[in-house]
């Protein structure tokens, strides 16, 4: 079907206004001029300075460590939970725990900050990287649960079955058949949860302590002392970084997806 | 079954012999889901070596008694024996009978090869023998030159064939087939059916296939179990199915079969021709009908009288003798089928009444069509009294 | 897993797949909101930490009923600030979640009637975005909106604007409008574009086909259709949106109330911990029905 023209436009519109804000603040960041409606020329200075900013730098560090290890555990941690959300029908205790799994994807972040904050004090806990990592992992162990349910209920069990009935016991089963085709799931949730966990401002500033400042907390602060050009070059890297991941990701899900068309079409041919 | 169907030769026949031993036997099967009665107190003996099929509509407990004898289910009461031994502690991966999925269910991440030599590299074979196994088993599905791809480059028909092989690859006792063909065309199907019995004779296993297809069920099988309702209606060979169903329900499930409402006038012994069955005369709204066939019906019982399309003669003229078998009606539409051609024929009472011709020649002097006043008549030993 | 062996040869360990995330969720997400409870109900303390003791002996659980007590609470219902703030946050997540439907669904309408050779481009173009820093988002729009920004050049450049006027937008409830309908515009667009996208395009044709106009069979047959991708994408907005703290804090003035800014500034401006529990807890409370929604509509879906 041919869109209508005013679904054209439409969706010209709507993309302009999403990309337009990230373009400029792009372009902005090349800018040899400190203020931002006069452009002075192309430049690679405010890079220069982000470089040299020990702060900045510390403050990606901290983050890139802290999303790294939330991201992995959890990714675990959902992966687990998906399976007891799919796999286990019946329990005690699965409304409640569906609850809990459903609840921080939607929770106002400003609560789960506060709440996991006191109970850190409450345990007597020094805050730092390990209390913000174990915030990140918390949260982000519900989306990766959410993505790696949807997977699962579209897993085809009489595959498992018949790995069992060729006599392959279940949990060799699970490590053979099951796990590395729900590979790409996992995948995508530990990438989803690296970016929440590199995107999140609120949650970080509860629960952090002296010397794991993270990077959003730091271009927080920054921000609300003004707009400089040094902010928009660490935020262009940040956006190149995710881009580069997203395209690279659809691209070779793409070229898979090609493949699989083309070799389909040989074995047609090849039957006939 | 009482009515004789005439010497017939078979080679292979263990269940009639009264000291053979069943190969599996499901005793008293029952399985519950909550309320629903999926398999009712079932009982089932079959042979080793032989090519039995479940057949029956969705929802029969056909796929449930199956996948109770490869282990993912088990039964609610009852026991199944393999070789007399009780399976019921035994998981699925440590029994010796192999599936054959409905889905196939290969493992998309694995080449043919590797889906093939699955099953062996569980039971921990060395390496040569599982290439040499696995080598064996593309060969006899005629795959070899696919042996690197992975499933999904691979059509239906060859998808089907690994499916067959991975599951034949351990050389399991039993064989399970779920639907084995559902995914294929019909060409392919009816080839594939000659290749399947010709592999499980080649092989001598005990092939268990379900499906809801009574064509393919007819063609593979030694012996069919029609299934309704969690029950076992009839275990027959598919001559007898056919031939002589025990119930209106199996008639009607395999076939195509007219049905005509009766009551039993006599039953007394009366032997018209000697060395047949004694006749049992029914009486179907005014139209006398005679059966030869041993019958327990007792005078005044209502029965069904069922008979086959194509043993209803058809005629313009009034036969010699109308005096019982014969019915008159007007040709109300006629279905042309190539090889045949069915007559739907409307009696005065309104009752319609199938009668196929096969359409020997390709010219006909004066051909039945729309309207005409035909007679149908039908020898004594062509129909069937069903009582139930 | 286990599960699908038969039941008689069910493995106990398989449990633990249960219990190792349950026991983690509990711990750090179930136990924390008990704390939130019982610290609202303490009373401030001039201490590190600035509240009375959460955990006592079992001799003190008399004293420790007795300490706890409504102040908080009370006091939230005494000072307005508070309850202007409740309020005015429902407003500004209501009108924002209707101008992210009237902006999304349109979107999301054309995205599914799209070609669909490039509909999967359209989505990674939705998505895209939403994998950026929340903080980067907000902040580019702080550039453009300011007075002296790039919406001001842009008018002045057009001679909307005289050389010497500014655009009064940045630090007001509309730079805030438009923050929270530019941040949140994917998890509109994403759910009613699954509703739209899987509805059986014979459908309209049927109902053309019956003699009913494409604008009528619209509000028949597509809008009542895509019901549920409304209510989730409306749910997924607004809950967020009323305990927002980023986008009010850096686009909204001081006239902007919302609820997530004040439990910040109680929290780290004066360090009222019990007062900022009693607030989370109250929010926690409004939002409920909204949550039970949505889960309901999950449910629906899976």
């Amino acid at each position: 079907m041919k869109p209508s023209r005013f679904d054209s436009t439409v969706l010209t519109l709507c993309f302009a206004f999403l990309y337009i804000p990230i373009i400029i603040l792009i372009v902005y960041s090349f800018n040899a001029s400190k203020l931002v409606t006069v452009w002075g020329g192309f430049s690679l200075e405010w890079y220069r300075v982000m470089w040299s900013n020990q702060g900045l730098m510390d403050a990606a560090w901290v983050t890139a460590r802290v999303g790294m290890l939330s991201a992995t555990l959890g990714t675990i941690l959902g992966t687990l939970a998906a399976l007891t959300l799919v796999r286990f029908p019946r329990f005690p205790g699965r409304i409640p725990f569906t609850g809990m799994i459903y609840a921080p994807l939607v929770m106002p972040e400003v609560i789960t900050g506060l709440s996991m904050l006191l109970l850190f004090v409450a345990m007597n806990i020094d805050r730092g990287f390990w209390t913000v990592t174990i915030a990140h992992t918390t949260f982000t162990m519900c989306y990766v649960a959410v993505i790696v349910q949807s997977r699962l209920l579209t897993f085809d069990r009489s595959l498992e079955e018949a790995a069992m009935d060729l006599g392959c016991p279940p949990v060799k089963t699970f490590f053979r058949i099951t796990l590395p085709l729900i590979a790409p799931a996992i995948i995508s949730g530990w990438m989803l949860a690296f970016t929440l966990s590199l995107d999140d401002l609120v949650i970080a500033s509860f629960t952090t302590g002296p010397g794991a400042t993270t990077l959003p907390i730091k271009i927080y602060s920054q921000v609300r002392l003004g707009v400089t050009p040094e902010i928009n070059a660490i935020c262009t890297i940040l956006i190149g970084l995710v881009t580069i991941g997203v395209i690279c990701a659809a691209i070779s899900s793409k070229r898979t997806e090609l493949r699989r068309i083309r070799d389909e079409h040989d074995a047609i041919r090849a039957a006939i | 079954m009482a009515r004789s169907l005439g010497p017939v030769k078979r080679k292979f026949s263990p269940w009639t012999e009264p000291h053979a031993v069943p190969f599996i036997r499901f005793e008293n099967i029952t399985k519950r889901y909550g309320d629903f009665v999926a398999v009712d107190n079932l009982s089932l003996d079959i042979y080793e070596r032989e090519f039995f099929s479940l057949l029956g509509p969705s929802g029969c407990g056909k796929t449930t008694l199956m996948r109770m004898l490869a282990g993912f289910e088990a039964p609610t009461e009852g026991r199944i024996l393999l070789q007399g031994k009780d399976l019921a502690n035994t998981p699925p991966y440590k029994r010796p009978t192999n599936m054959m999925f409905q889905s196939y269910a290969l493992f998309p991440h694995m080449t043919v090869e590797k889906n093939i030599a699955f099953g062996l590299e569980q039971d921990g074979l060395p390496k040569g023998e599982i290439s040499a196994r696995v080598d064996e088993m593309l060969k006899l599905v005629k795959l070899e030159a696919f042996a690197k791809r992975k499933p999904a480059q691979l059509s239906g028909g060859q998808r089907q064939r690994v499916a067959l092989a991975r599951s034949l690859a351990k050389r399991p006792k039993v064989l399970l087939l779920d639907e084995p063909l559902g995914a294929l065309d019909r060409k392919l199907r009816e080839e594939t059916q000659f290749e399947l019995m010709d592999i499980q004779h080649t092989l001598g296993l005990t092939f268990l296939i379900v499906t809801h297809d009574q064509e393919e069920a007819m063609t593979v099988s030694d012996r069919i179990a029609v299934m309704d309702k969690g029950v076992v209606m009839q275990v027959a060979t598919p001559a007898e199915i056919y031939e002589a169903p025990n119930t209106r329900y199996v008639a009607e499930f395999i076939g195509d079969i007219n049905i005509l409402e009766c009551a039993v006038v006599a039953n007394t012994g009366e032997i018209l021709q000697p060395g047949h069955p004694p006749v049992v005369r029914l009486d179907s709204r005014g139209v006398p009908i005679a059966v030869e066939q041993e019958c327990a019906a007792v005078t005044g019982a209502s029965v069904a009288f069922a008979i086959r399309p194509e043993k209803v003669r058809i005629a313009l003229d009034q036969p010699v003798d109308v005096s019982v078998n014969a019915v008159h009606g007007e040709v109300w539409d006629i279905g042309y089928l190539g090889d045949f051609s069915v007559f739907l024929v409307k009696l005065a009472d309104g009752r319609v009444v199938r009668a196929a011709q096969a359409n020997v020649s390709r010219l006909v002097d004066r051909p039945i069509t729309f309207g005409d006043m035909v007679w149908l008549t039908w020898p004594l030993d062509a129909g069937l009294v069903l009582t139930r | 897993m286990a599960e699908i062996a038969a039941p008689t040869h069910r493995n106990p360990a398989r449990w633990l797949v249960v219990a190792i995330p349950y026991i983690w969720l509990v711990l750090f997400f179930a136990a924390p909101f008990f704390i939130i409870l019982k610290i609202s109900l303490s009373d401030t303390a001039i201490a590190m930490p600035p509240y009375t003791p959460v955990f006592v002996g079992f001799g003190d659980i008399s004293s420790f009923f007795a300490g706890l007590d409504l102040d908080n609470y009370s006091f939230l219902t005494e000072d307005p600030l508070y309850l202007d703030a409740y309020l005015s946050s429902l407003r500004i997540a209501f009108i924002s979640t209707l101008l992210l439907l009237l902006i999304g669904y349109p979107m999301a309408l054309a995205m599914a009637r799209a070609p669909s050779t490039i509909r999967p481009t359209l989505m990674m173009l939705v998505i895209l975005p939403f994998w950026t820093s929340f903080l980067i988002r907000v902040y580019a729009w702080i550039g453009i909106l300011k007075p002296e920004g790039l919406l001001t050049l842009l008018l002045q450049t057009l001679h909307i604007l005289g050389p010497d006027d500014q655009v009064q937008i940045y630090r007001t409830d509309w730079a805030v409008f438009i923050g929270i309908v530019y941040s949140y515009l994917p998890f509109m667009v994403l759910p009613l574009y699954a509703a739209l996208e899987k509805m059986d395009g014979t459908l309209l044709e049927a109902a053309s086909d019956l003699g009913c106009p494409p604008w009528k069979a619209f509000w028949r047959i597509t809008f009542p259709l895509s019901l549920p991708g409304v209510i989730a994408g409306s749910m997924i907005c607004f809950i967020p949106i009323t305990g927002e703290f980023v986008i009010p804090d850096l686009l909204g003035g001081a006239s902007t109330l919302m609820i997530g800014k004040t439990l910040w500034t109680e929290f780290f401006g004066n360090r009222d911990w019990p007062l900022a529990s009693a607030v989370a807890v109250l929010l926690l409370l409004a939002l409920v029905v909204p949550i039970v929604i949505f889960q309901n509509q999950q449910r629906k879906v899976s």
